[in-house]
């Protein structure tokens, strides 16, 4: 296939559109809106159909018109960001609740207030626990990438999936793309064959109240359903790979990909890096100057968040007794999301679980930021929790002018 | 009404340099007065993002105007606004302004009212955030009779974001989430929420801010829920996408719903053509409707209500 120079949320409405989604939602929201635009000409000009593109009045409406498009067995999408994503929280838990197989790209945003229009994970953080899969595509070839497994693997397991791009940076960003053809996404991703649908020939009740005796069983049951993802997923990639002649996510000419976890650098590493989105091109660059200079570092990166590939991970760090999370979202009060998930996942291995909390609110991410700081954690001299490139100055003169606490 | 009757007839440039709507015919309107309404303006905040020839920054201006000739200061005026280019302008206003979540400055603005029922509380919103994200909250404030001042934008699009789909957009028009044209009916604001339960509902529009000042100062006079939906146009996404001229155009194509006006521009062959481009269906303007009922502070038997 042809490679071509494409801004990500354009490769991501080629994608989405080549996996014949039949009800569409949108509403605006920066940074996702071009996707969504796009996928509206598309519909237009007759290249996508049957498709109905519906202007719906909320992120709420446009997850709950989802649902009920997907109840009647319809292939749904839809995109949103930010505070749009924590106005629909209560339909994506529905939807995860209903096991139906919707398909929504979150082009990261920070959460307000302070309003802020920047890229940090702190949306999809926040909606991590609500049944979901969640993938975080590094490059714009795999956010194309992963919209096609994302499709695939929420049909078969009955489970939404969720694929988080970085706003701006990707969503915004022109990059090469590699798309597939037509041909080639139908036979990877067939017609979608509903579990259950809304029928009027066979009536079925969905979404009916379940009491203390059976919730339980239920909620249960959507776990494992979910768990299934760290099955399927590292199946469906290597599908993907003879189907499309290159690793899921790999960039043009590159013959890296991953499914559940990427390694690069990690043989022999007693510090390992890991991250997931975008800035995993940082944290390489950084890495690699430090392996110049003679450090054993390597870096991880979580392609799936959720469920969380705690084994993949584990044998992915094997041999180091350090890891560094690096973060673009945080508990206030707390610690790092992922920086929990990875200690419990390697709570039984002696090693000690940094977080550096980086990029929030759309802060750059530099490489000699990173590297200065990474270059502490070799030396044992990075705390276990800290806030990249903080100016301690302004946070000074703030702590001064309130009253004391 | 439909977008291609729009088309039909291009617009052209700005009129004749000199040949202003406020003298023309001989009709002479008295000069504003000198800027008073700068010293309410946030001036570390200049310069403000709206576009040049965006309705919004007419209808604010005017907005300061009718505070300056009422209020030296802003210190019992509190500004709540949502999210959006209309929201934005209050965050150029230098009193107590609360920048809330995209649809909600209503909520908000009855919080802090019935909390300080003594400040004079003024909402200001679009109709992308007013009518529909936060539409419902909308109708619940009319139904309750808050004691406060809701002045809605409608610009008939959403500019922040590029100018996509709004409940108000007329049938027809192209937006870059309808680039088959608008099938959907767009609400009439000033009647569903006098519906709702408001007491005092009007209707104004950018190319007239003397009316939009009178409108806006009854109003902040009146005792209850009052609503004031201003008609501006947004120049960059929904005058550029459906072809309907520059900012100028689109203020003038405004005026032809006045009679008068519509009967001074005939005359003058520059506007002639303007005529013929109705941007919008001819709205009613002014008060559309007044009554009076307790507010929702009265009716808590709260203190300091009515102040």
């Amino acid at each position: 296939m042809p490679v071509q120079q494409l801004e990500g949320s354009r490769a991501v409405a080629e994608a989405v559109a080549l996996c014949r989604p039949e009800v569409v939602c949108a509403y605006p929201i920066s940074p996702q809106t071009h996707i969504i635009e796009a996928v509206g000409a598309m519909v237009k000009s007759g290249r996508l159909t049957p498709c109905e593109f519906v202007n719906v009045e909320s992120e709420f409406a446009a997850m709950s018109v989802s649902i009920g498009a997907s109840a009647t067995g319809a292939r749904a999408y839809t995109a949103t960001a930010s505070q749009g994503l924590l106005f629909m929280a209560e339909a994506v838990f529905n939807a995860a609740g209903l096991g139906l197989p919707i398909v929504m790209t979150v082009a990261n945003r920070a959460v307000g207030a302070p309003i802020n229009i920047w890229n940090d994970h702190s949306d999809s953080m926040a909606l991590r626990d609500a049944g979901w899969v969640q993938l975080f595509a590094e490059t714009n070839q795999a956010a194309v990438d992963l919209h096609l497994l994302a499709f695939r693997l929420a049909e078969e397991l009955s489970v939404p999936v969720m694929v988080c791009m970085d706003g701006f940076i990707l969503t915004h960003a022109f990059e090469p793309v590699e798309l597939p053809t037509q041909e080639q996404v139908d036979w990877f991703l067939p017609r979608y064959v509903p579990r259950q649908e809304l029928d009027p020939e066979a009536p079925i009740t969905i979404g009916a109240m379940v009491g203390p005796e059976a919730f339980e069983e239920v909620r249960y049951l959507a776990h494992l359903r979910l768990l299934r993802a760290l099955t399927r997923v590292p199946e469906l990639a290597s599908e993907f790979e003879t189907m499309f002649g290159r690793p899921l996510g790999a960039r043009p000419g590159s013959a890296v990909g991953g499914s559940l976890v990427t390694s690069y650098r990690t043989e022999g590493a007693t510090t390992v890096v890991v991250a997931l989105g975008s800035v995993l091109g940082t944290v390489k660059d950084a890495v690699d100057e430090l392996r110049t200079e003679g450090h054993p570092i390597g870096v991880v990166g979580l392609t799936t968040y959720r469920p969380f590939p705690a084994e993949a991970l584990h044998g992915a760090v094997e041999g180091a007794h350090r890891v560094v999370v690096v973060e673009k979202a945080f508990g206030t009060g707390g610690r790092g999301f992922v920086t929990d998930d990875v200690a419990i996942a390697l709570r039984d291995h002696d090693v000690a679980v940094h977080t550096i909390v980086a990029g929030l609110g759309g802060r750059p991410i530099s490489e000699e930021s990173l590297r200065r700081v990474l270059a502490t954690a070799i030396t044992g001299d990075l705390p276990a929790m800290s806030f990249l490139d903080l100016d301690m100055g302004a946070v000074t003169a703030e702590t001064r002018a309130v009253r004391p606490l | 009404m439909t977008l291609e009757s729009l088309k039909k007839t291009p617009t052209k440039g700005p009129p004749p340099r000199g040949e202003s709507p406020a003298t023309a015919g001989g009709t002479t309107l008295p000069e504003p007065p000198p800027s008073a309404e700068k010293r309410l303006l946030r001036h570390g905040m200049m310069p403000h993002m709206l576009c040049p020839g965006c309705g919004h920054g007419i209808v604010f201006e005017a907005m300061l105007r009718a505070l300056a000739s009422r209020y030296e200061q802003l210190d019992d005026v509190a500004f709540v606004a949502g999210i959006g280019c209309s929201s934005r302008v209050v965050g150029y206003i230098d009193a107590c302004t609360l920048h809330t979540t995209h649809g909600r400055p209503l909520t908000f603005a009855t919080g802090l009212k019935l909390a300080r029922p003594e400040l004079k509380v003024v909402v200001v919103t679009g109709d992308g955030d007013g009518l529909s994200i936060g539409g419902n909250h909308l109708i619940h404030a009319a139904r309750r009779n808050v004691d406060l001042t809701c002045v809605l934008f409608n610009n008939e699009i959403y500019g922040m974001t590029g100018g996509q789909l709004a409940p108000t957009t007329i049938p027809g028009a192209y937006t870059s989430t309808s680039p088959q044209g608008n099938a959907e009916s767009p609400f009439d604001a000033a009647r569903l929420v006098e519906a709702a339960g408001a007491t005092y509902v009007a209707r104004a529009q950018s190319y007239r801010t003397r009316e939009f000042e009178d409108l806006f100062l009854r109003a902040l006079d009146h005792k209850g829920f009052s609503f004031v939906e201003v008609m501006t146009d947004c120049t960059e996404y929904f005058g550029r996408t459906n072809r309907l001229g520059n900012g100028a155009d689109l203020l003038f194509s405004q005026a032809r719903v006045e009679p008068a006006i519509d009967a001074d521009l005939a005359g003058r062959s520059t506007l002639k053509e303007v005529r013929s481009t109705p941007v919008r269906p001819v709205l009613e303007m002014g008060v559309l409707h007044e009554s009076s009922r307790p507010t929702l502070e009265e009716s808590m038997k709260l203190s300091g209500a009515g102040s």
